[in-house]
């Protein structure tokens, strides 16, 4: 009994704060409650929908930042223009969080306290979501994550951060796992950065590839601060059927042309994800050594022509990027095509959402989650233009297609697009039970 | 004498009362901001110390921010600990971390000093991401919500958050002022000016410098773990070389060697940052611009030029 007393009188004082607010708001709303209410419900009604837009601009992530941002300002040009969401306009709130996770988590609480944003949206990098996420957790605002990072479906974040519109790493190397093993070779050597980006596709493919009844033979982590790789090139066996590489960063470059030197026309398959050369022109002098080899595409930069995806022509447009990858205003600014459309799909699953739980602000925030959670499936379209998805409510976690391409006459070629079922896996947490 | 001092401290304490007030008048976003500029205040206090009273310029102080983040972080990740323990383990590393890098590197001076110093935290940074099966390296960790407690009080909580981050820093700043004023903190300020000097006096500047370095290293350490507890994120950005230059411009923007120059060094930083950044991606050209006119305007900081121009007895 005494402890709770103790306790309440804590309370009271770590709150007093809140209370002085409360009975200062009270005083106000008594005295202008008559005068404000009907000019509030008009301002509610018509008042925009503000999304805050964690964007890269500065730091290591501004490559994706730039083109994140540009097809998030496509997406809500269209949302917009097709009467926005519950009848009121979309409003994007950009600040940058310099793919720093210190800044992330100060701009999510700009977003919540001084925006006053409905709820956050956007970034990409791993430890800017995850320095961010408990921010968003404590302030209680909706956190729609565009990172590809495996930590949402996790559950080591918390119930407000959701990616309903990019696949995760875990389930894309489990997705092309059997079909590496069965065209490319089941002895794998695995070079990547010694990270945990790397450590994931490590632990992942690993784990896959075996279930193919293929293996790992090396494994080659590379120092994220190294700027040649030729020493640890004569640590990859002979045996090696195929060489799979993820390495990213600056260096990325250096790596590819060395690797090529290194082995000439001799070499085993080559299997690689495009992030080591998303926003990078593929023209590049030293990149033709990647002629003929595989890469991973979230969605192809290269349209393809061969009728397998109808809505790639209509996104391409909007999101300003020409057939082969590259700005239509200017060819040498290569997008990050292959992860940028989670941007736009997650505005509609958003919109999506928001319609559901007819949200109408802050208050609706958890009716937003749980609208979000109860979808299962996104069908392939213009607002999913990358494809179908499957939607775990309980993982805050969607699944989907992925792109197999080859290198040749140096443009991506897709040779393979994987099923939504080869993607799954079981759930490794529940969010729905956690209280909001 | 006893006036100074009763104003100095009085100084302080009304600063303290002052935070103190804030807490309940702040708007919302500043009150957030506050309590996290608090915390990165600490770490800028400590490295005054080392810097504006005892000459040492260290480039590796994120090591011990880092020591004590980490500390606090791991301990709790891994053994369950609730953030009491968890700050007292995370403040222990940062003290024995830096006891060990202080005894090697304070047989150098100068750009030596400076050179290794970057080079002991560049190891510590490597090593957080050597050891990734534990730290998650660059990714790195959120600590459980459930074990930011403090006996009764939840630390993910703003207004909790706001007054232990003042209490930190209140304790910092006290502790300071306690020792540069004292006897012991005449001699660091002798040891900046002449070291040979004051060796000749009969004093050991090794122990004094290697003293320094731990109670730097420690404040340094006790806002990691704060960091970490209070916003419930552990990543090895901290340990990066960013976050060894940061506590240095907040000191030479409050001013080296005066107390509460790392505090406003702090708050002008972050609300600099956090404006441009509104207006500009290029925002880092507004903080090398201000810090290049603060060196043509006022070389020693803010508050050096204060005390220098109108406020002599400002300690």
């Amino acid at each position: 009994m005494t402890e709770q007393k103790t306790q309440s009188t804590i309370t009271k004082f770590f709150t007093r704060r809140d209370t002085l607010k409360t009975m200062g708001a009270a005083a106000g709303l008594a005295a202008g409650s008559q005068l404000l209410s009907g000019r509030y419900a008009q301002a509610q009604s018509s008042e925009p929908i503000k999304i805050g837009f964690q964007a890269h601009r500065t730091g290591i992530g501004a490559s994706y930042g730039r083109w994140y941002e540009r097809t998030t300002m496509a997406a809500t040009q269209l949302i917009n223009d097709a009467g926005g969401i519950n009848g009121r306009p979309v409003e994007i709130v950009t600040e940058d969080d310099g793919t720093d996770p210190k800044r992330g988590a100060e701009v999510v609480e700009k977003f919540a306290i001084q925006h006053k944003t409905d709820i956050v949206f956007g970034t990409l990098f791993s430890h800017v979501v995850i320095g961010s996420a408990p921010r968003a957790g404590e302030l209680k605002i909706p956190y729609f994550v565009v990172s590809e990072g495996h930590h949402v479906a996790s559950g080591k974040l918390n119930r407000y951060v959701l990616q309903p519109g990019i696949t995760d790493v875990k389930s894309q190397v489990q997705s092309m796992a059997p079909w590496v093993g069965s065209n490319l070779g089941k002895k794998v050597t695995m070079i990547f950065p010694d990270f945990a980006f790397g450590h994931d596709h490590r632990d992942y493919f690993s784990a896959a590839i075996a279930a193919q009844g293929g293996e790992v033979i090396e494994k080659i982590a590379i120092p994220p601060t190294e700027q040649s790789f030729f020493k640890y090139f004569p640590r990859i066996p002979k045996e090696t059927e195929v060489l799979y590489h993820v390495m990213v960063g600056p260096a990325v470059l250096t790596f590819v042309k060395e690797l090529g030197e290194f082995f000439g026309k001799d070499r085993p398959q080559i299997f690689g994800f495009i992030d080591s050369l998303e926003a990078v022109d593929l023209a590049n002098p030293g990149l033709e050594a990647l002629e003929g080899t595989y890469f991973w595409e979230g969605f192809p930069r290269y349209a393809q022509n061969d009728g397998a995806n109808p809505h790639d022509a209509f996104y391409r447009e909007k999101v300003g990027v020409d057939a082969n990858g590259a700005s239509l205003s200017d060819p040498k600014d290569i997008s990050t095509y292959a992860h940028m459309f989670g941007c736009w799909e997650t505005l509609y699953i958003i919109k999506q959402g928001m319609e559901a739980a007819d949200y109408k602000g802050p208050a609706d925030r958890a009716k937003l989650i749980e609208a979000v959670e109860s979808f299962t499936d996104f069908p392939e379209g213009p607002e999913h233009p990358q494809g179908a998805k499957i939607f775990n409510g309980q993982t805050h976690q969607v699944f989907g297609i992925q792109n197999i391409s080859q290198v040749t006459d140096g443009k991506l070629k897709v040779v393979h697009r994987t099923s939504i079922e080869d993607s799954l896996y079981e759930p490794e947490v529940d969010y729905t039970k956690m209280a909001f | 004498m006893k006036g100074l001092i009763s104003k100095s401290l009085g100084l302080h304490l009304g600063l303290i009362a002052l935070l103190l007030l804030l807490h309940f008048i702040l708007p919302d976003y500043h009150h957030v901001s506050l309590a996290r500029i608090m915390v990165l205040a600490v770490y800028a206090l400590g490295f005054n110390l080392l810097f504006g009273y005892t000459g040492l310029l260290s480039l590796g102080h994120a090591l011990f921010f880092a020591a004590g983040l980490y500390g606090a972080g791991l301990s709790m990740q891994f053994f369950q600990w609730t953030a009491g323990p968890g700050f007292v383990f995370g403040l222990f590393c940062a003290i024995a971390v830096a006891t060990l890098i202080g005894m090697l590197a304070l047989r150098t001076v100068g750009v030596s000093f400076m050179i290794v110093t970057m080079m002991f935290a560049q190891v510590g940074y490597l090593l957080i991401l050597y050891y990734n099966e534990y730290t998650r390296g660059d990714e790195g960790f959120v600590i459980l919500r459930e074990l930011r407690m403090l006996g009764p009080l939840d630390l993910s909580a703003e207004g909790t958050r706001y007054l232990v981050a003042l209490a930190l820093l209140a304790a910092a700043i006290l502790i300071k002022l306690a020792l540069v004023r004292s006897p012991t903190g005449r001699i660091l300020v002798a040891i900046r000016e002449n070291e040979e000097r004051t060796r000749m006096l009969g004093y050991d500047p090794f122990r004094y410098k290697l003293m320094a370095m731990v109670i730097s290293g420690g404040f340094a350490g006790a806002a990691g773990a704060a960091y970490g507890i209070l916003f419930g994120y552990v990543g090895a950005s901290f340990a990066s070389i960013q976050y060894s230059i940061l506590p240095l411009l907040y000191v030479l923007m409050g001013g080296a060697g005066v107390v509460l120059g790392p505090l406003l060094g702090t708050i002008a930083m972050f609300y600099l940052i956090d404006i441009a950044s509104g207006l500009t991606s290029a925002y880092l050209f507004f903080v090398g611009l201000a810090l290049v006119l603060l060196i043509l305007v006022a070389p020693k900081g803010v508050l050096g030029t204060i005390r220098d121009r109108w406020v002599p007895w400002l300690p």
